[in-house]
Order: structure tokens, then C-alpha cells, then sequence
């Protein structure tokens, strides 16, 4: 039976071919990042963490790192508070107008991030909250809450009710029944969700550079001002840097739920 | 599942939200439409009186049309390569066994975690005069040859970038097909390839239709790999919003490229929507 659905070779040569070329450019980032030299170039004799050390005496760097973070933790946090309020209101009840919330929460996800970007900026310009960190957070929270809604929403419905109606019998508030039960059971989905929202507004570039001011700027938006103008062997350290701490966060996804499950629910 | 007592509860639950989303997107959104119709002054700017000019000019203005007719094409060059790519490796991913199958179903759709500006990055490296990529057509004795700030190069990146969004439909289709069905077919003296052709591509075509919908929408607007790979001279939509935005301060006339991005968006969403219910009522009757 299995060996009836073995690859043939060719079709494993093409296999090979595509993960080379999906992990080709991460790749030679990891490796450029560690070179002595100061062009480009893969280090052959010996390994550097110049190009590290250089990241972190570049203030404004360590800044939009900071920024970044910042904006991610918080825009997560809220997302997933917002998220799960509005995931219990569209799971639990029906409503006029469930369907248009449902529509409105999920909108940014349908919408490019190029015209959240403009239409952010032309909203700041008229509130003069340009530049505001605030105002930027606020922007990310609308970006990722689809993501944690939507695993809410996955969480929630596929929550098994009776240990909920056990507790309101034994008299418990609803309150109670909610901190102690239903976010017990939903957990997964919670962190999940913070995780991948987290992961998105940190990566976040589209938008941003629309939204940011110099004071505001945010680490792919830094990188990006920095590619566009100079080429070093620093943005590879940069990159190596991102990819690890998104490796990390994808690992613990993974852990977490699953992270074919949250990525293939994504499509 | 949902209980029918209403009252104002899910409205108190979802109200933060909707306020937030009302206030971050529905409001700026209809702002920025406004704004598409203002006239603007070079040494004023934006003025009070509206006019069609910027939808007029973006519609008729042969540097517009080069851009937007770039852009169509590399997305659509992008979408027909990521089938090709992505349909046949979800294919070979749903045959593998474990634990091979998990271990490279993430190392394929990981990467979309990754900031597209690393990517963009990464890409910049291997394409470039120097890159590993013309080392080796220089090893083969090919000579340099300049890939980066090209099409070529948006297209690569572009293809990279998007083959997760096609990988993921399809793959989440081939999981709905029972491998004895293929079997069965090759039993009843089907070739493998009339197989293939009659018995797995009609049940991939659904998820290969909504993968190429997204690939091609996420295509159509991207910005990073454009604004790095393609150099200043090789616009695509986005990147020519930007530069309305940021360099001509022209934000009428770029609040009206993006009305339209957004429009091509939602026509392809709407119908990207009706494939993935089409697929939902087949598998329900």
C-alpha cells in the first residue's frame, strides 16, 4: 500500500529543487551574516560576528528593534483580549448584524496593506497623530486580530459545552464560568493566536512605512530604508537575527498548537 | 450551536472591536476614497474643490498604463508559476510519509513567517552582479548577467514569496482525496498519468483556483519585493503609490491608484469567496 504511493525520482528531484530554492535565500542570509570580509560574501576560511557586534552599535537599529517589539507585545495582547470578546459574542449568539461584525472583523485580511497604509496616514493627518506610537499600535492591533479571531473562533467551536452548563448548574457566575473554564479550554488558541499576531506585526512592513515617523520607525521598516540605500554584510547580521527570533516563536507555535494546523488554516 | 438569546450582550462583547475597526478601517478607507476625488496643487496641495482628473489621468496616462500593465502581467506570470511549482509539490508532500511529510510541509510554508524584507534581502544577495547565482554562470562560463533590478528578479522573489498561499489550498484539497481512489484507477488499467489527469487534478482544481486568486491578489499589491528587487525604474502599483505618497506628495492622484488596487482586490476576494463556497456546498451535497 505505501510503496504504491512512493515518489518516483524525478518526483523527488523536483522536491529537492523547490525546498532548495524556498530555503535558498534564508540560507545564504545565515551564512553572509557571519563573514569577516566587508562586501557580500559567504565566508570561506574563517567566521565573524562582526557584522553582530555592528548591529547592536547602530543605535537607531537597537531603537526600531525596541520599537518593534513593543508595538508587536502590545498589538497582540489587545488583539487577542478584543479578539476573543468579539469571538464569544459571534460564536455564542445570534444576532442582527452578525454577520456584517463578522464581515468588519475579518475585513484586513481582504484588504492590501498598501491601502490600510494610505488610508491610516490620510486618518493621522487630519487627527495631526502622525508619528504617534500609539496611533501605530492601534493600526497593528487592526492588522492581526483577524488571525487571533480566527483561531478563537476555531477554539471555540470546537469547545465541548458541557463542562460550561455543569458549572452554571453548580451555580456559578458567569464570570466565574468564563475565567475558570472557557479560557482554560481555549488556552491554545489564545496563545496561538498571540504568537501569530505577534509574529505578523513584528514583520509588519507594508503598512508601517506608510505610518511610522523617524521617532516611530519600526525594524522592517529600518531595514528597508537601510537596504534601499547601502548594502552590507550588517543587514545580513540584521536579517539572521529576524529569522532566529522567528524561528523561535515558530517553534513554540508549533508546540503550541501545531503549526501546519494555524498556517494551513491560514490560506 | 448559537443560543438565541440575544439582548445586548454580544453587542457589549463586540462593541470594542467594532468601534476599533470602524475608527482604523471603514473610516480611513472612506477618507481616502474622499480624498481620490481632491484637486491638487502643486504649490497649495490638496484643495477643497473634487474633480476626476487623478482617476482620468491614471486611466489614460501612457507612464500609468506601462505600470499597471506590469503589474498585472508579472502577477499573473507569478500565479501560472506558482501552480506549476506549488500543485506538484503539494503532491509530492501528500505522498511522502511521516515523519518527512511534516518536516518539509514546514520547511515550505515556514518561510511565510519570515519578514518578506529578509526575504526581499536574501534574494538581493543571490540575484546581484557578484551573488551566488551569476558565480555560478560565470563558473559555467556563462558571464555575468544582470538579473537583479529586473522583471526576472520581481518574478523569482514574487514566486517564493507567494508559493505557500498556493501550497496550502492545495494541499488541504489533495487531503480530501482518498488515496485508494487513485489506486483504483490505476487497477482498472488507468495509466498513472490519466490518473493523475482524471482522478486527482478534478479534485485539486477547486484549491488550485483559490490559491491562484490569492497568489495573484497578494501579487497585484505587493510592495517590498518590487520597491527592492526592481530598482527605482521598474515600478508595480504599489510601489508606485509610495512614491505619490512620499516623493510627488501627490496624495490625491495616489489615494486614487490605491481606490483602484483595492477594487481589483475585492473583485478578486469576492470571487475567491464564491470558489471556496462552491467547494463547501460539493462537499456538504
Amino acid at each position: 500500500m505505501s510503496r504504491m504511493h512512493r515518489n518516483g525520482p524525478i518526483a523527488l528531484l523536483f522536491h529537492t529543487l523547490v525546498v532548495g530554492f524556498v530555503l535558498a535565500p534564508l540560507v545564504v542570509i545565515c551564512l553572509v551574516a557571519f563573514t569577516p570580509a566587508n562586501t557580500l560574501t559567504l565566508p570561506t576560511t574563517q567566521v565573524s560576528l562582526r557584522w553582530f557586534a555592528a548591529v547592536f552599535e547602530h543605535p537607531d537599529f537597537v531603537a526600531s528593534f525596541l520599537n518593534s517589539l513593543w508595538v508587536a507585545a502590545i498589538a497582540a495582547t489587545i488583539a487577542v483580549v478584543l479578539a476573543v470578546a468579539a469571538g464569544l459574542a459571534l460564536d455564542r449568539y445570534d444576532f442582527r448584524g452578525r454577520a456584517a461584525l463578522n464581515a468588519l472583523f475579518l475585513s484586513p485580511l481582504m484588504i492590501p496593506h498598501l491601502v490600510l497604509g494610505v488610508a491610516l496616514l490620510r486618518l493621522f493627518a487630519l487627527l495631526g497623530a502622525t508619528g504617534s506610537l500609539v496611533w501605530l499600535t492601534a493600526g497593528h492591533i487592526v492588522v492581526v486580530a483577524p488571525y487571533v479571531l480566527r483561531l478563537v473562533l476555531a477554539a471555540l467551536s470546537g469547545l465541548d459545552r458541557s463542562a460550561e452548563q455543569a458549572a452554571v448548574t453548580l451555580g456559578a457566575s458567569s464570570w466565574i464560568v468564563f475565567r475558570r473554564i472557557t479560557v482554560p479550554m481555549i488556552l491554545p488558541g489564545i496563545t496561538g493566536g498571540w504568537l501569530l499576531a505577534f509574529i505578523n506585526s513584528f514583520d509588519e512592513l507594508t503598512m508601517s512605512i506608510f505610518i511610522t515617523s523617524p521617532a516611530t520607525v519600526t525594524l522592517p521598516v529600518r531595514m528597508y530604508m537601510y537596504a534601499t540605500e547601502s548594502i552590507d554584510p550588517m543587514m545580513a547580521a540584521v536579517s539572521a537575527l529576524m529569522i532566529a527570533v522567528t524561528a523561535a516563536a515558530m517553534l513554540l507555535l508549533d508546540r503550541i498548537f501545531g503549526l501546519d494546523k494555524i498556517l494551513v488554516g491560514q490560506g | 450551536m448559537s443560543s438565541a438569546r440575544a439582548g445586548t450582550t454580544p453587542w457589549l462583547l463586540a462593541a470594542p472591536g467594532a468601534l476599533l475597526f470602524t475608527a482604523l478601517v471603514l473610516v480611513p478607507l472612506v477618507l481616502t476614497f474622499v480624498l481620490s476625488f481632491h484637486v491638487y496643487d502643486t504649490a497649495s496641495g490638496v484643495k477643497d474643490e473634487t474633480t476626476l482628473a487623478h482617476y482620468a489621468t491614471i486611466l489614460t496616462d501612457s507612464y500609468f498604463l506601462n505600470i499597471f500593465w506590469r503589474t498585472l502581467r508579472l502577477a499573473a506570470l507569478t500565479t501560472m508559476l506558482c501552480a506549476t511549482i506549488g500543485a506538484p509539490e503539494a503532491y509530492i508532500l501528500s505522498r511522502m510519509g511521516e515523519p518527512w511529510r511534516s518536516i518539509f510541509l514546514l520547511a515550505i510554508i515556514g518561510p511565510l513567517l519570515v519578514s518578506v524584507v529578509v526575504r526581499a534581502f536574501g534574494w538581493s544577495m543571490l540575484l546581484g552582479p557578484t551573488g551566488l547565482v551569476n558565480e555560478v554562470f560565470r563558473a559555467l562560463g556563462l558571464g555575468t548577467v544582470k538579473i537583479l533590478y529586473t522583471e526576472t528578479a520581481i518574478v523569482i522573489a514574487l514566486v517564493h514569496v507567494m508559493l505557500p498561499f498556493m501550497v496550502i489550498p492545495v494541499w488541504t484539497s489533495l487531503q480530501k482525496l482518498d488515496p485508494m481512489v487513485e489506486a483504483a484507477a490505476w487497477t482498472l488499467g488507468a495509466s498513472r498519468f490519466t490518473a493523475l489527469r482524471r482522478v486527482v487534478l478534478p479534485q485539486v482544481t477547486t484549491g488550485l483556483l483559490s490559491g491562484s486568486l490569492v497568489v495573484f491578489g497578494l501579487s497585484a499589491s505587493a510592495f517590498a519585493i518590487p520597491a527592492l528587487l526592481g530598482g527605482r525604474r521598474l515600478k508595480m502599483a504599489a510601489t508606485l503609490v509610495y512614491d505619490e505618497y512620499m516623493h510627488e506628495l501627490n496624495w490625491p492622484l495616489g489615494a486614487a491608484i490605491a481606490i483602484l488596487v483595492l477594487v481589483i482586490n475585492l473583485v478578486i476576494m469576492l470571487a475567491y469567496q464564491r470558489v471556496v463556497e462552491a467547494r463547501a456546498r460539493r462537499t456538504l451535497g
